[in-house]
Protein backbone atom coordinates (compact mmCIF):
# COMPACT_ATOMS: atom_id res chain seq x y z
CA UNK A 1 0.00 0.00 0.00
CA UNK A 2 1.60 3.30 -0.98
CA UNK A 3 1.88 6.13 1.50
CA UNK A 4 -0.98 8.17 0.09
CA UNK A 5 -3.53 5.39 0.46
CA UNK A 6 -5.51 4.83 3.67
CA UNK A 7 -7.85 2.06 2.49
CA UNK A 8 -7.15 -0.49 -0.19
CA UNK A 9 -9.87 -3.06 -0.91
CA UNK A 10 -9.46 -6.02 -3.22
CA UNK A 11 -12.27 -8.28 -4.32
CA UNK A 12 -14.02 -8.04 -0.97
CA UNK A 13 -16.97 -10.42 -0.73
CA UNK A 14 -19.38 -11.34 2.05
CA UNK A 15 -22.12 -13.92 1.83
CA UNK A 16 -24.88 -14.58 4.39
CA UNK A 17 -26.21 -18.09 3.80
CA UNK A 18 -26.70 -17.82 0.07
CA UNK A 19 -27.26 -14.06 -0.07
CA UNK A 20 -24.24 -12.15 -1.40
CA UNK A 21 -24.38 -8.86 0.50
CA UNK A 22 -21.07 -7.57 -0.84
CA UNK A 23 -19.93 -8.95 -4.18
CA UNK A 24 -16.23 -8.65 -5.03
CA UNK A 25 -15.75 -4.92 -4.62
CA UNK A 26 -12.38 -3.18 -5.10
CA UNK A 27 -11.44 0.45 -4.48
CA UNK A 28 -8.89 2.72 -2.82
CA UNK A 29 -9.30 5.70 -0.53
CA UNK A 30 -6.62 8.41 -0.42
CA UNK A 31 -5.34 10.01 2.76
CA UNK A 32 -7.32 13.10 3.76
CA UNK A 33 -10.18 12.24 1.46
CA UNK A 34 -13.90 12.12 2.28
CA UNK A 35 -14.97 9.00 0.47
CA UNK A 36 -18.64 8.09 0.32
CA UNK A 37 -20.70 5.00 -0.36
CA UNK A 38 -24.03 6.01 -1.82
CA UNK A 39 -26.71 3.40 -2.18
CA UNK A 40 -30.22 2.36 -1.17
CA UNK A 41 -31.06 0.28 1.90
CA UNK A 42 -29.67 -3.23 1.61
CA UNK A 43 -26.97 -2.28 -0.93
CA UNK A 44 -24.25 -3.71 1.34
CA UNK A 45 -22.83 -0.48 2.80
CA UNK A 46 -22.92 -1.51 6.45
CA UNK A 47 -21.62 -4.98 5.65
CA UNK A 48 -18.62 -3.36 3.94
CA UNK A 49 -17.95 -1.09 6.91
CA UNK A 50 -18.23 -4.01 9.34
CA UNK A 51 -15.58 -5.88 7.38
CA UNK A 52 -13.26 -2.87 7.11
CA UNK A 53 -13.46 -2.19 10.84
CA UNK A 54 -12.75 -5.88 11.67
CA UNK A 55 -16.15 -6.77 13.15
CA UNK A 56 -17.04 -9.17 10.35
CA UNK A 57 -14.83 -11.62 8.48
CA UNK A 58 -14.94 -11.41 4.68
CA UNK A 59 -16.03 -14.57 2.87
CA UNK A 60 -13.23 -13.86 0.38
CA UNK A 61 -10.96 -11.03 -0.68
CA UNK A 62 -9.17 -8.72 1.67
CA UNK A 63 -8.43 -5.12 2.57
CA UNK A 64 -5.74 -3.00 4.11
CA UNK A 65 -7.00 -0.29 6.43
CA UNK A 66 -4.81 2.50 7.86
CA UNK A 67 -1.71 0.35 8.22
CA UNK A 68 -2.46 -3.29 8.07
CA UNK A 69 -4.40 -6.20 6.76
CA UNK A 70 -7.87 -6.50 8.34
CA UNK A 71 -7.65 -10.29 8.62
CA UNK A 72 -4.01 -10.78 9.63
CA UNK A 73 -3.67 -7.84 11.97
CA UNK A 74 -7.11 -6.72 13.20
CA UNK A 75 -5.86 -5.27 16.48
CA UNK A 76 -3.52 -2.80 14.80
CA UNK A 77 -6.29 -1.72 12.42
CA UNK A 78 -8.62 -1.16 15.39
CA UNK A 79 -6.10 1.14 17.02
CA UNK A 80 -6.01 3.50 14.04
CA UNK A 81 -9.70 3.87 13.27
CA UNK A 82 -12.70 5.56 14.82
CA UNK A 83 -16.23 4.51 13.98
CA UNK A 84 -19.73 5.86 14.32
CA UNK A 85 -22.07 2.95 13.80
CA UNK A 86 -25.38 3.17 11.99
CA UNK A 87 -27.26 2.04 15.10
CA UNK A 88 -26.82 3.51 18.59
CA UNK A 89 -23.87 2.13 20.55
CA UNK A 90 -23.69 4.21 23.74
CA UNK A 91 -24.23 2.95 27.27
CA UNK A 92 -27.19 5.11 28.16
CA UNK A 93 -27.09 4.10 31.81
CA UNK A 94 -23.78 5.92 32.17
CA UNK A 95 -23.09 9.64 31.87
CA UNK A 96 -21.67 11.25 28.72
CA UNK A 97 -18.31 11.62 30.40
CA UNK A 98 -18.33 8.00 31.66
CA UNK A 99 -18.88 6.82 28.09
CA UNK A 100 -15.88 8.79 26.84
CA UNK A 101 -13.65 7.73 29.72
CA UNK A 102 -14.55 4.09 29.09
CA UNK A 103 -13.58 4.55 25.45
CA UNK A 104 -10.24 6.15 26.36
CA UNK A 105 -9.27 3.21 28.55
CA UNK A 106 -10.29 0.71 25.89
CA UNK A 107 -8.03 2.50 23.42
CA UNK A 108 -5.02 2.45 25.77
CA UNK A 109 -4.92 6.23 26.13
CA UNK A 110 -2.89 7.81 28.92
CA UNK A 111 -5.05 9.17 31.73
CA UNK A 112 -3.62 12.67 31.25
CA UNK A 113 -4.50 12.48 27.55
CA UNK A 114 -8.04 11.29 28.35
CA UNK A 115 -8.54 14.18 30.77
CA UNK A 116 -7.33 16.70 28.25
CA UNK A 117 -9.18 15.20 25.30
CA UNK A 118 -12.65 14.78 26.87
CA UNK A 119 -13.36 18.55 27.13
CA UNK A 120 -11.91 19.07 23.64
CA UNK A 121 -14.21 16.63 21.88
CA UNK A 122 -17.21 17.58 24.02
CA UNK A 123 -16.70 21.23 23.12
CA UNK A 124 -16.46 20.32 19.46
CA UNK A 125 -19.95 18.81 19.52
CA UNK A 126 -21.22 21.37 22.05
CA UNK A 127 -22.05 18.90 24.78
CA UNK A 128 -19.57 20.02 27.42
CA UNK A 129 -22.31 21.43 29.66
CA UNK A 130 -24.13 18.10 29.59
CA UNK A 131 -21.12 15.93 30.43
CA UNK A 132 -22.49 14.81 33.82
CA UNK A 133 -25.90 13.87 32.42
CA UNK A 134 -26.97 10.29 31.87
CA UNK A 135 -27.08 9.48 28.19
CA UNK A 136 -30.66 8.19 28.46
CA UNK A 137 -31.77 11.80 28.94
CA UNK A 138 -30.25 12.81 25.58
CA UNK A 139 -32.20 13.36 22.34
CA UNK A 140 -31.33 11.36 19.22
CA UNK A 141 -29.26 14.21 17.84
CA UNK A 142 -27.31 14.65 21.09
CA UNK A 143 -26.53 10.93 21.21
CA UNK A 144 -25.24 11.12 17.67
CA UNK A 145 -23.02 14.07 18.56
CA UNK A 146 -21.68 12.22 21.58
CA UNK A 147 -20.88 9.23 19.37
CA UNK A 148 -18.95 11.51 17.03
CA UNK A 149 -17.03 12.93 19.99
CA UNK A 150 -16.27 9.41 21.16
CA UNK A 151 -15.14 8.27 17.72
CA UNK A 152 -12.61 11.11 17.66
CA UNK A 153 -11.37 10.78 21.24
CA UNK A 154 -8.38 8.53 20.55
CA UNK A 155 -6.99 10.57 17.62
CA UNK A 156 -7.90 8.11 14.86
CA UNK A 157 -6.30 8.45 11.42
CA UNK A 158 -9.46 7.33 9.71
CA UNK A 159 -13.08 7.80 10.69
CA UNK A 160 -15.93 5.56 9.56
CA UNK A 161 -19.36 7.13 9.55
CA UNK A 162 -22.22 4.76 8.78
CA UNK A 163 -25.25 6.89 7.85
CA UNK A 164 -24.24 9.51 10.42
CA UNK A 165 -27.47 11.49 10.16
CA UNK A 166 -30.02 8.71 9.66
CA UNK A 167 -33.31 9.42 11.38
CA UNK A 168 -32.37 12.97 12.42
CA UNK A 169 -34.32 16.07 11.49
CA UNK A 170 -32.86 18.25 8.71
CA UNK A 171 -31.65 20.94 11.10
CA UNK A 172 -29.71 18.45 13.24
CA UNK A 173 -28.34 16.83 10.08
CA UNK A 174 -26.94 20.14 8.94
CA UNK A 175 -25.50 20.73 12.40
CA UNK A 176 -23.75 17.36 12.42
CA UNK A 177 -22.20 18.07 9.07
CA UNK A 178 -20.87 21.31 10.46
CA UNK A 179 -18.97 19.32 13.11
CA UNK A 180 -17.69 16.74 10.67
CA UNK A 181 -16.36 19.31 8.21
CA UNK A 182 -14.90 21.43 11.00
CA UNK A 183 -12.96 18.56 12.49
CA UNK A 184 -11.73 17.48 9.09
CA UNK A 185 -10.39 20.96 8.49
CA UNK A 186 -8.72 20.91 11.90
CA UNK A 187 -7.18 17.45 11.83
CA UNK A 188 -6.98 16.47 8.17
CA UNK A 189 -8.25 13.01 8.99
CA UNK A 190 -9.61 10.69 6.31
CA UNK A 191 -13.32 9.88 6.32
CA UNK A 192 -15.17 6.90 4.94
CA UNK A 193 -18.90 7.39 5.06
CA UNK A 194 -22.07 5.80 3.81
CA UNK A 195 -25.34 7.50 3.11
CA UNK A 196 -28.50 7.25 1.14
CA UNK A 197 -29.05 11.00 1.21
CA UNK A 198 -28.02 12.52 -2.11
CA UNK A 199 -27.19 15.86 -0.52
CA UNK A 200 -24.72 14.28 1.85
CA UNK A 201 -23.00 12.56 -1.02
CA UNK A 202 -22.34 15.99 -2.51
CA UNK A 203 -20.01 16.75 0.42
CA UNK A 204 -17.69 13.85 -0.52
CA UNK A 205 -14.54 14.19 -2.59
CA UNK A 206 -15.35 10.93 -4.31
CA UNK A 207 -18.39 8.66 -4.28
CA UNK A 208 -18.86 5.00 -5.01
CA UNK A 209 -22.41 4.26 -6.08
CA UNK A 210 -23.41 0.92 -4.65
CA UNK A 211 -26.27 -1.32 -5.60
CA UNK A 212 -26.93 -5.00 -4.80
CA UNK A 213 -23.43 -5.50 -3.39
CA UNK A 214 -21.65 -4.05 -6.43
CA UNK A 215 -19.91 -0.74 -7.03
CA UNK A 216 -21.62 0.45 -10.17
CA UNK A 217 -19.65 3.68 -10.60
CA UNK A 218 -16.98 5.66 -8.78
CA UNK A 219 -15.95 9.29 -9.29
CA UNK A 220 -16.21 12.78 -7.81
CA UNK A 221 -19.77 14.16 -7.61
CA UNK A 222 -18.98 16.56 -10.44
CA UNK A 223 -17.30 13.85 -12.47
CA UNK A 224 -20.32 11.56 -12.11
CA UNK A 225 -22.74 14.26 -13.19
CA UNK A 226 -20.58 15.22 -16.15
CA UNK A 227 -19.99 11.65 -17.26
CA UNK A 228 -23.69 10.81 -17.27
CA UNK A 229 -24.81 14.20 -18.55
CA UNK A 230 -27.14 14.87 -15.60
CA UNK A 231 -27.34 17.83 -13.25
CA UNK A 232 -28.10 15.99 -9.97
CA UNK A 233 -26.83 12.82 -8.33
CA UNK A 234 -30.43 11.63 -8.08
CA UNK A 235 -30.69 11.54 -11.84
CA UNK A 236 -27.26 9.92 -12.14
CA UNK A 237 -28.40 7.19 -9.76
CA UNK A 238 -31.65 6.71 -11.69
CA UNK A 239 -29.74 6.50 -14.95
CA UNK A 240 -27.23 3.92 -13.72
CA UNK A 241 -29.55 1.64 -11.77
CA UNK A 242 -32.88 2.33 -13.43
CA UNK A 243 -34.38 3.00 -9.98
CA UNK A 244 -34.94 5.96 -7.72
CA UNK A 245 -33.08 6.12 -4.47
CA UNK A 246 -35.52 6.87 -1.68
CA UNK A 247 -35.53 10.63 -1.17
CA UNK A 248 -36.18 12.28 2.14
CA UNK A 249 -38.41 15.01 3.39
CA UNK A 250 -36.97 18.35 4.47
CA UNK A 251 -34.81 18.93 1.43
CA UNK A 252 -35.36 22.66 1.50
CA UNK A 253 -33.50 23.36 4.73
CA UNK A 254 -30.75 21.14 3.39
CA UNK A 255 -30.42 23.16 0.25
CA UNK A 256 -30.20 26.22 2.46
CA UNK A 257 -27.41 24.68 4.49
CA UNK A 258 -25.53 23.60 1.40
CA UNK A 259 -25.66 27.12 0.01
CA UNK A 260 -24.49 28.62 3.30
CA UNK A 261 -21.38 26.44 3.54
CA UNK B 1 -0.10 -4.12 28.99
CA UNK B 2 -2.83 -1.91 27.58
CA UNK B 3 -5.17 -4.84 28.09
CA UNK B 4 -4.88 -4.40 31.87
CA UNK B 5 -6.61 -1.03 31.54
CA UNK B 6 -9.27 -2.51 29.30
CA UNK B 7 -9.94 -5.21 31.89
CA UNK B 8 -10.04 -2.57 34.60
CA UNK B 9 -12.54 -0.35 32.78
CA UNK B 10 -14.83 -3.25 31.82
CA UNK B 11 -14.80 -4.33 35.47
CA UNK B 12 -15.33 -0.79 36.69
CA UNK B 13 -18.30 -0.23 34.37
CA UNK B 14 -20.07 -3.25 35.88
CA UNK B 15 -19.37 -2.00 39.41
CA UNK B 16 -20.59 1.47 38.54
CA UNK B 17 -23.81 0.23 37.04
CA UNK B 18 -24.38 -2.01 40.05
CA UNK B 19 -23.85 0.99 42.32
CA UNK B 20 -26.23 3.21 40.31
CA UNK B 21 -28.93 0.52 40.61
CA UNK B 22 -29.40 0.44 44.38
CA UNK B 23 -32.98 -0.83 44.44
CA UNK B 24 -31.80 -3.99 42.71
CA UNK B 25 -29.15 -4.57 45.36
CA UNK B 26 -31.78 -4.88 48.07
CA UNK B 27 -34.52 -6.49 46.00
CA UNK B 28 -32.28 -9.41 45.09
CA UNK B 29 -31.57 -10.11 48.77
CA UNK B 30 -35.25 -10.84 49.43
CA UNK B 31 -35.27 -14.39 48.16
CA UNK B 32 -32.21 -15.68 50.02
CA UNK B 33 -33.39 -14.01 53.23
CA UNK B 34 -36.77 -15.78 52.89
CA UNK B 35 -35.04 -19.10 52.36
CA UNK B 36 -32.74 -18.55 55.30
CA UNK B 37 -35.30 -17.51 57.88
CA UNK B 38 -38.48 -19.29 56.80
CA UNK B 39 -36.92 -22.58 55.78
CA UNK B 40 -34.33 -22.38 58.52
CA UNK B 41 -36.90 -21.80 61.26
CA UNK B 42 -39.48 -24.27 59.93
CA UNK B 43 -37.11 -27.20 59.51
CA UNK B 44 -34.89 -26.62 62.53
CA UNK B 45 -36.82 -28.86 64.97
CA UNK B 46 -36.46 -31.95 62.73
CA UNK B 47 -32.79 -31.44 62.01
CA UNK B 48 -29.87 -32.78 64.02
CA UNK B 49 -26.67 -31.39 62.62
CA UNK B 50 -23.18 -32.58 63.42
CA UNK B 51 -21.80 -30.93 66.54
CA UNK B 52 -25.29 -29.79 67.51
CA UNK B 53 -25.67 -27.02 64.94
CA UNK B 54 -29.23 -26.14 63.94
CA UNK B 55 -30.69 -26.05 60.44
CA UNK B 56 -30.40 -22.28 59.97
CA UNK B 57 -26.71 -22.45 60.73
CA UNK B 58 -26.29 -25.47 58.52
CA UNK B 59 -27.88 -23.88 55.42
CA UNK B 60 -26.30 -20.45 56.00
CA UNK B 61 -23.27 -21.16 53.72
CA UNK B 62 -25.63 -22.77 51.18
CA UNK B 63 -27.83 -19.68 51.09
CA UNK B 64 -24.78 -17.48 50.61
CA UNK B 65 -23.76 -19.75 47.72
CA UNK B 66 -27.25 -19.36 46.30
CA UNK B 67 -26.94 -15.57 46.42
CA UNK B 68 -23.55 -15.72 44.70
CA UNK B 69 -24.82 -18.25 42.13
CA UNK B 70 -27.87 -16.24 41.12
CA UNK B 71 -26.11 -12.88 41.05
CA UNK B 72 -23.11 -14.10 39.09
CA UNK B 73 -24.96 -16.10 36.44
CA UNK B 74 -27.54 -13.38 35.87
CA UNK B 75 -24.82 -10.70 35.72
CA UNK B 76 -23.78 -12.19 32.40
CA UNK B 77 -27.06 -10.96 30.94
CA UNK B 78 -25.33 -7.59 30.59
CA UNK B 79 -23.55 -9.06 27.55
CA UNK B 80 -26.86 -9.88 25.85
CA UNK B 81 -28.12 -6.49 26.92
CA UNK B 82 -25.06 -4.77 25.43
CA UNK B 83 -25.51 -6.66 22.18
CA UNK B 84 -29.18 -5.69 21.98
CA UNK B 85 -28.45 -2.01 22.65
CA UNK B 86 -25.39 -1.91 20.40
CA UNK B 87 -22.78 -1.20 23.06
CA UNK B 88 -21.04 -4.54 22.52
CA UNK B 89 -19.87 -3.29 19.11
CA UNK B 90 -18.06 -0.41 20.81
CA UNK B 91 -16.17 -3.00 22.89
CA UNK B 92 -15.52 -5.47 20.07
CA UNK B 93 -14.17 -2.84 17.66
CA UNK B 94 -11.66 -1.57 20.24
CA UNK B 95 -8.01 -2.73 20.08
CA UNK B 96 -8.47 -5.15 22.95
CA UNK B 97 -7.79 -8.87 22.93
CA UNK B 98 -10.86 -11.06 23.22
CA UNK B 99 -9.61 -12.82 26.36
CA UNK B 100 -9.33 -9.52 28.20
CA UNK B 101 -12.94 -8.67 27.30
CA UNK B 102 -14.04 -11.97 28.84
CA UNK B 103 -11.75 -11.38 31.84
CA UNK B 104 -13.12 -7.89 32.47
CA UNK B 105 -16.68 -9.16 32.25
CA UNK B 106 -16.01 -12.17 34.49
CA UNK B 107 -14.29 -10.03 37.13
CA UNK B 108 -17.14 -7.51 37.03
CA UNK B 109 -19.88 -10.11 37.47
CA UNK B 110 -18.04 -11.96 40.20
CA UNK B 111 -17.23 -8.79 42.14
CA UNK B 112 -20.90 -7.84 42.11
CA UNK B 113 -21.74 -11.37 43.29
CA UNK B 114 -19.11 -11.02 46.01
CA UNK B 115 -20.80 -7.82 47.26
CA UNK B 116 -24.18 -9.54 47.38
CA UNK B 117 -22.72 -12.57 49.14
CA UNK B 118 -21.02 -10.31 51.67
CA UNK B 119 -24.32 -8.58 52.46
CA UNK B 120 -25.70 -12.05 53.31
CA UNK B 121 -22.58 -12.94 55.29
CA UNK B 122 -23.21 -9.92 57.52
CA UNK B 123 -26.44 -11.62 58.69
CA UNK B 124 -24.37 -14.34 60.39
CA UNK B 125 -25.09 -13.20 63.97
CA UNK B 126 -28.86 -13.36 63.27
CA UNK B 127 -28.66 -17.10 62.61
CA UNK B 128 -26.18 -17.68 65.41
CA UNK B 129 -23.10 -18.28 63.27
CA UNK B 130 -19.93 -16.95 64.83
CA UNK B 131 -17.46 -15.47 62.33
CA UNK B 132 -13.74 -15.08 62.91
CA UNK B 133 -11.37 -12.89 60.87
CA UNK B 134 -10.03 -16.04 59.28
CA UNK B 135 -13.46 -17.40 58.33
CA UNK B 136 -14.43 -14.01 56.87
CA UNK B 137 -11.32 -13.93 54.68
CA UNK B 138 -11.86 -17.55 53.67
CA UNK B 139 -15.52 -16.84 52.83
CA UNK B 140 -14.60 -13.86 50.65
CA UNK B 141 -12.13 -15.95 48.69
CA UNK B 142 -14.54 -18.85 48.23
CA UNK B 143 -17.43 -16.55 47.26
CA UNK B 144 -15.22 -14.90 44.66
CA UNK B 145 -14.19 -18.26 43.18
CA UNK B 146 -17.81 -19.46 43.02
CA UNK B 147 -18.74 -16.12 41.43
CA UNK B 148 -16.01 -16.39 38.80
CA UNK B 149 -16.94 -19.96 37.91
CA UNK B 150 -20.68 -19.31 37.66
CA UNK B 151 -20.29 -15.96 35.89
CA UNK B 152 -18.05 -17.64 33.32
CA UNK B 153 -20.81 -20.20 32.78
CA UNK B 154 -23.20 -17.28 32.29
CA UNK B 155 -20.84 -15.68 29.75
CA UNK B 156 -20.65 -18.95 27.80
CA UNK B 157 -24.44 -18.89 27.53
CA UNK B 158 -24.62 -15.15 26.79
CA UNK B 159 -21.94 -15.25 24.09
CA UNK B 160 -24.28 -16.86 21.57
CA UNK B 161 -27.59 -15.30 22.64
CA UNK B 162 -29.22 -12.55 20.62
CA UNK B 163 -32.21 -12.06 22.91
CA UNK B 164 -32.66 -11.65 26.65
CA UNK B 165 -35.59 -14.08 26.69
CA UNK B 166 -33.37 -16.81 25.29
CA UNK B 167 -30.71 -16.18 27.91
CA UNK B 168 -33.25 -16.13 30.71
CA UNK B 169 -34.82 -19.37 29.52
CA UNK B 170 -31.51 -21.25 29.39
CA UNK B 171 -30.36 -19.86 32.73
CA UNK B 172 -33.64 -20.63 34.47
CA UNK B 173 -33.43 -24.15 33.10
CA UNK B 174 -29.92 -24.58 34.57
CA UNK B 175 -29.96 -22.58 37.76
CA UNK B 176 -32.56 -24.50 39.80
CA UNK B 177 -30.93 -27.93 39.28
CA UNK B 178 -27.52 -26.38 39.99
CA UNK B 179 -28.84 -24.97 43.23
CA UNK B 180 -30.99 -27.87 44.46
CA UNK B 181 -28.52 -30.66 43.62
CA UNK B 182 -25.65 -28.80 45.26
CA UNK B 183 -26.42 -29.75 48.86
CA UNK B 184 -26.95 -26.10 49.75
CA UNK B 185 -30.04 -27.20 51.68
CA UNK B 186 -29.16 -30.75 52.80
CA UNK B 187 -26.21 -32.79 54.12
CA UNK B 188 -24.32 -34.51 51.31
CA UNK B 189 -23.49 -37.71 53.18
CA UNK B 190 -25.89 -40.70 53.11
CA UNK B 191 -27.82 -39.57 50.01
CA UNK B 192 -29.68 -42.14 47.90
CA UNK B 193 -27.47 -43.25 45.02
CA UNK B 194 -29.24 -41.31 42.23
CA UNK B 195 -29.11 -38.05 44.17
CA UNK B 196 -25.51 -38.68 45.24
CA UNK B 197 -24.50 -39.00 41.58
CA UNK B 198 -26.29 -35.80 40.57
CA UNK B 199 -24.86 -34.05 43.60
CA UNK B 200 -21.28 -35.04 42.72
CA UNK B 201 -21.77 -33.91 39.11
CA UNK B 202 -22.89 -30.44 40.15
CA UNK B 203 -19.93 -28.04 40.22
CA UNK B 204 -21.68 -25.82 42.76
CA UNK B 205 -21.56 -28.75 45.25
CA UNK B 206 -17.85 -28.16 45.70
CA UNK B 207 -18.30 -24.43 46.20
CA UNK B 208 -20.97 -25.02 48.85
CA UNK B 209 -18.76 -27.59 50.56
CA UNK B 210 -15.81 -25.19 50.61
CA UNK B 211 -17.92 -22.40 52.06
CA UNK B 212 -19.31 -24.75 54.70
CA UNK B 213 -15.76 -25.80 55.55
CA UNK B 214 -14.68 -22.19 55.95
CA UNK B 215 -17.70 -20.92 57.90
CA UNK B 216 -18.76 -23.95 59.96
CA UNK B 217 -15.70 -26.19 59.82
CA UNK B 218 -17.85 -28.94 58.23
CA UNK B 219 -17.04 -30.56 54.92
CA UNK B 220 -17.90 -33.72 53.00
CA UNK B 221 -14.98 -33.58 50.54
CA UNK B 222 -11.31 -32.79 51.00
CA UNK B 223 -10.71 -29.06 50.56
CA UNK B 224 -8.08 -29.67 47.85
CA UNK B 225 -10.55 -31.75 45.82
CA UNK B 226 -13.28 -29.11 46.07
CA UNK B 227 -10.90 -26.32 45.16
CA UNK B 228 -9.57 -28.34 42.23
CA UNK B 229 -13.04 -29.08 40.85
CA UNK B 230 -14.39 -25.56 41.11
CA UNK B 231 -11.23 -23.95 39.72
CA UNK B 232 -11.11 -26.53 36.91
CA UNK B 233 -14.75 -25.78 36.05
CA UNK B 234 -14.00 -22.07 36.07
CA UNK B 235 -11.03 -22.42 33.70
CA UNK B 236 -13.01 -24.64 31.36
CA UNK B 237 -15.90 -22.16 31.16
CA UNK B 238 -13.48 -19.27 30.72
CA UNK B 239 -11.72 -21.03 27.84
CA UNK B 240 -15.04 -21.80 26.12
CA UNK B 241 -16.15 -18.17 26.54
CA UNK B 242 -12.92 -16.82 24.98
CA UNK B 243 -13.27 -19.32 22.15
CA UNK B 244 -16.82 -18.14 21.48
CA UNK B 245 -15.79 -14.49 21.46
CA UNK B 246 -13.04 -15.24 18.97
CA UNK B 247 -15.53 -17.04 16.72
CA UNK B 248 -17.98 -14.18 16.56
CA UNK B 249 -15.25 -11.85 15.36
N1 LIG C 1 -26.01 -10.57 9.80
C1 LIG C 1 -26.70 -10.72 8.66
N2 LIG C 1 -27.30 -11.90 8.37
C2 LIG C 1 -27.98 -12.07 7.21
N3 LIG C 1 -28.14 -11.12 6.27
C3 LIG C 1 -27.57 -9.91 6.51
C4 LIG C 1 -26.82 -9.65 7.69
N4 LIG C 1 -26.38 -8.37 7.64
C5 LIG C 1 -26.82 -7.88 6.46
N5 LIG C 1 -27.53 -8.79 5.78
C6 LIG C 1 -28.15 -8.59 4.44
O1 LIG C 1 -27.15 -8.09 3.58
C7 LIG C 1 -27.68 -7.10 2.71
C8 LIG C 1 -26.88 -5.83 2.85
O2 LIG C 1 -27.15 -5.24 4.11
P1 LIG C 1 -26.42 -3.94 4.65
O3 LIG C 1 -24.96 -4.10 4.47
O4 LIG C 1 -26.91 -3.69 6.01
O5 LIG C 1 -26.97 -2.82 3.64
P2 LIG C 1 -26.98 -1.24 3.78
O6 LIG C 1 -26.12 -0.86 4.93
O7 LIG C 1 -26.45 -0.76 2.46
O8 LIG C 1 -28.41 -0.83 3.98
C9 LIG C 1 -29.14 -6.94 3.07
O9 LIG C 1 -29.92 -7.71 2.17
C10 LIG C 1 -29.23 -7.51 4.47
O10 LIG C 1 -30.49 -8.08 4.71
MG1 LIG D 1 -26.59 0.25 6.57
Amino acid sequence: MDTNTIIKVENLTRKFNGLTAVDGISFEVKKGEIFGFLGPNGAGKTTTINMLCTLLRPTSGTAEVACCDIIKDPNRVRREIGIIFQDPSLDDRLTAEDNLRFHGYLYHMKISDINQRIPEVLNLVELYDRRKDFVKKFSGGMKRRLEIARGLLHHPKLLFLDEPTLGLDPQTRAHIWDYILKMRKETGLSIFMTTHYMQEAEVCDRIAIMDHGHIVDLDSPEGLKKKHGEDTLEKVFLKITGREIRTQAGESSWTQWMRRS
Amino acid sequence: MGDIWAIYILWFRDIKRYWYDKPRIFASLGQPILFLFVLGTALSPSFKGPGGINFSEFIFPGIISMTVLFTSIFSAISIVWDREFGFLKEVLVAPVSRWSIVTGKALGGSTVALFQGTLMLILAPLVGVRLTPLSVIGSLIVMFIIGLAMNSLGIVIAARMKEMEGFQMVVNFLIMPLFFMSGALFPMNNLPAWLAVLNRLDPLTYGVDLLRAVILGLNSFPVALSLGVILGFMLLMFAIAVFEFNLSE
